[in-house]
């Protein structure tokens, strides 16, 4: 079932106009964006893989596309992974955009 | 390590990145206060969506046992290792471009 998938994408689409509208460059800038990721991904995939290993939290197999990656991880909490991080600096980046004079700390 | 230990471990760890080793101080910025309200209000939504049919479930043994709108309270503590360490190494890549030598 695409429930969870779903969700993710929802979030995607929900935050797509801060790209297309509001024009915070977070996309544009995919370089920095992919070396951001990566070590998110890494560090909280490790915990996932740890979670499940140890039987904390489990999946409702009908809820999911049935992908499952190694460790028994379902593909939708790679995804998340990923996604959630994007709308995270989507929406630092529109926040900058809104209030230009508070610093975030990588002005020049 | 339970899900409640480990969450409270990443949110001291994440915050140690943001103060002490990529020094981008985000805990200490307006900005990031403002963009993580605002996550958080959609992570209610999202994640109470997500335990609330539920999707995922917790052992009982993992956790605390307090919800909030369905969800462990440790997803929020997850929530905010996971925009933390996001939001704080983003600052810091941006930082990182070839600019004047600062103090090390």
């Amino acid at each position: 079932m695409l429930l969870y998938l779903g969700v993710l994408v929802a979030c995607l689409i929900g935050t797509a106009p801060l790209e297309l509208c509001l024009h915070v460059g977070v996309y544009r800038q995919w370089r920095r964006l992919l070396a951001t990721l990566a070590p998110v991904v890494v560090i909280f995939g490790a915990w996932e893989l740890y979670a499940i290993h140890r039987g904390q939290w489990r999946y409702v197999r009908r809820w999911l596309i049935g992908v499952r990656l190694p460790g028994d991880l379902p593909i939708e909490e790679l995804i998340f992974l990923v996604v959630i991080p994007i709308c995270a600096v989507l929406t630092l980046e529109a926040v900058r955009r809104r209030r230009p004079d508070w610093a975030i700390g990588d002005e020049e | 390590m339970t899900y409640s230990e480990l969450a409270l471990c990443a949110v001291a760890l994440v915050s140690a990145f943001d103060v002490v080793v990529a020094r981008t101080r985000l805990l200490t910025r307006r900005a990031f206060w403002t963009a993580y309200a605002i996550m958080l209000g959609f992570q209610l939504i999202v994640n109470g969506v997500l335990t609330g049919i539920p999707v995922v479930r917790y052992a009982p043994s993992t956790i605390s046992g307090v919800r909030v709108v369905y969800a462990p309270i440790e997803d929020l503590l997850f929530g905010f290792a996971l925009i933390l360490l996001t939001l704080s190494t983003w600052v810091w890549l941006g930082r990182t471009r070839p600019r004047a030598p600062s103090m090390r």
